[in-house]
């Protein structure tokens, strides 16, 4: 349960769900909030905000540690999830209830590239070597 | 990562069977958590907690010179133990006056004392301790406590579970006053620790460790991870060695200075240092006013210049981040700084430590 197969995934961590109408839906991994503990900061970027592929656009902080948190393909922010900045324990107890935003992708094509559930198990397995 | 490589207490297959998160500190394989460091950080603060702290190395030191040793020896004066079982936290410093490390030393008697180091720096240290004790021809004996294993008990219920979990042992909880320490058959009990609540630390032999640990947890002590342990030692405004001073850090600019004997004309090694360096910094207490955590190494901007934080977290008991910083002379309590963290500069204002003091916030 902790891999969801219907989601895609990125080598960084974060999950994304393919909405109906094509917009994506970001979070950050049931292995990275378990690798991070107890979660006490969250900071989303602005809705309206462009994205490339990659960049830095949200930080996840940890009792123990800050992280960045990626954008999974290019696109535009089209929204931000406050109550997970006001209750950053959310993403301990279901990390994939817990969205942080929304993007509406450049190019759709483009989450093709992502991981899938299979893939992303493999990763996290091969990290913990 | 080589686990075989890493050190293991003798609570090692009592954390796994604990299910702890296990990690590689300094070496050594020890629980970072057993589930949520928070709940552990609470549990201290308001019942009572367990840690393993077998890592960090008890030293015994024996020899008629031994008081003569440690009066050149560290920065405190070991002449303020005069009763057996007290306790002294000092800072072994070098030439130039850097710490080598801080510890804790007890008084036992005029042939011996027992010194506690970190886990990280014990190697150096007693290889620092046989050439001075060999330089100055004191002919003491040093002796690693490899065979005692180190657990502390803390919170405001740890007097009750310890005597819960130790038959017999409350004639010493009821009458040990804090930073004393007194033996009960082949186990020394003190009343010290590292979160700033009451509590105790025992060393007991290694191979009794996991029963008495069991014991304690049945008499409802909850296992606490690192990650708690830290928390709580900067909520309670404790330094911690290789983050807040090491050996480039005079103690005159890392919050030490009470634990510096200089009025007395006893020669240490570093006096001559400390006293023809200036000091320009301090190390204050932070709180952060905008949200976000405050981490090691960001910088601070106040009106007299730049300083450096030394140790941030976010503050379980507070509910919001805290740190400690090495900042520029003459920048007081009350006083607003900005810190950089990422790109944004954040306001935080600077208060007098601790944070936190048995349970009660202070700021």
């Amino acid at each position: 349960m902790s891999i969801p197969a219907d989601l895609k995934y990125t080598p960084s961590h974060e999950w994304v769900r393919v909405e109906a109408d094509g917009t994506l839906t970001v979070g950050i991994t049931h292995h990275a909030q378990d690798l991070l503990g107890d979660m006490v900061f969250i900071e989303n970027p602005a809705a309206g905000r462009t994205l490339a592929k990659g960049e830095e656009c949200a930080v996840v902080e940890s009792v123990k540690a800050a992280s960045d948190v990626y954008a999974p393909v290019a696109g535009e922010v089209i929204a931000a999830n406050g109550d997970v900045e006001a209750s950053p324990e959310a993403v301990n107890k279901d990390a994939y209830a817990a969205w942080m935003f929304k993007i509406k992708p450049a190019n759709p094509a483009d989450v093709n590239e992502l991981l899938d559930a299979a893939a992303y198990q493999k990763l996290v397995e091969s990290e913990a070597h | 990562m080589n686990q075989a490589a890493l050190k293991q207490t003798p609570l090692n297959a009592t954390h796994r069977e604990l299910g702890a998160k296990m990690v590689d500190f300094g070496g050594w394989d020890m629980p970072v958590n057993y589930g949520s460091q928070l709940s552990e950080h609470h549990a201290v603060r308001s019942g009572c907690g367990l840690f393993d702290v077998s890592h960090m190395l008890p030293l015994d030191i024996r020899g008629a010179n031994v008081r003569a040793f440690l009066r050149r020896l560290v920065a405190n004066n070991v002449d303020k133990l005069q009763v057996s079982g007290k306790a002294l936290y000092s800072c072994m410093l070098n030439e130039a006056g850097g710490v080598i490390d801080d510890l804790i030393l007890y008084f036992m008697d005029e042939n011996w004392f027992r010194l506690v180091v970190n886990a990280g720096t014990a190697e150096k240290d007693l290889a620092w301790m046989e050439k001075m004790n060999a330089d100055w021809g004191m002919g003491l004996t040093l002796t690693p406590r490899r065979d005692l294993a180190m657990i502390a008990i803390q919170g405001p219920d740890a007097t009750r579970v310890l005597n819960e979990a130790l038959p017999g042992v409350d004639p010493i909880t009821s009458t040990l006053k804090p930073f004393n320490a007194a033996a009960m058959g082949e186990m020394f009990i003190a009343r010290t620790g590292y979160t700033g609540e009451d509590g105790f630390e025992a060393m007991v032999p290694a191979k009794s460790a996991p029963f008495f640990w069991k014991a304690l947890m049945e008499a409802g002590g909850k296992p606490i991870g690192l990650g708690a342990r830290d928390t709580l030692r900067l909520e309670a405004g404790m330094n911690l060695y290789g983050q807040d001073m090491d050996e480039t850090t005079s103690p005159l600019e890392s919050g030490l200075a009470w634990t510096v004997d200089l009025k007395t004309e006893r020669d240490f090694v570093g006096r001559r240092a400390l006293e023809a360096s200036e000091v320009t910094k301090q190390l204050a207490g932070l709180v952060l006013l905008d949200k976000g955590v405050l981490r090691s190494h960001q910088k601070v901007h106040t009106r007299h210049g730049e300083g450096e934080i030394t140790s941030g977290t976010f503050s379980p008991t507070m509910q919001q981040s805290i740190a400690l910083a090495r900042i520029p002379l003459g920048i007081a309590p009350g006083e607003d700084v900005e810190v950089e963290i990422r790109d944004k500069k954040l306001r935080a204002k600077v208060v007098k430590y601790p944070f936190v003091r048995n349970g009660k916030i202070l700021i």
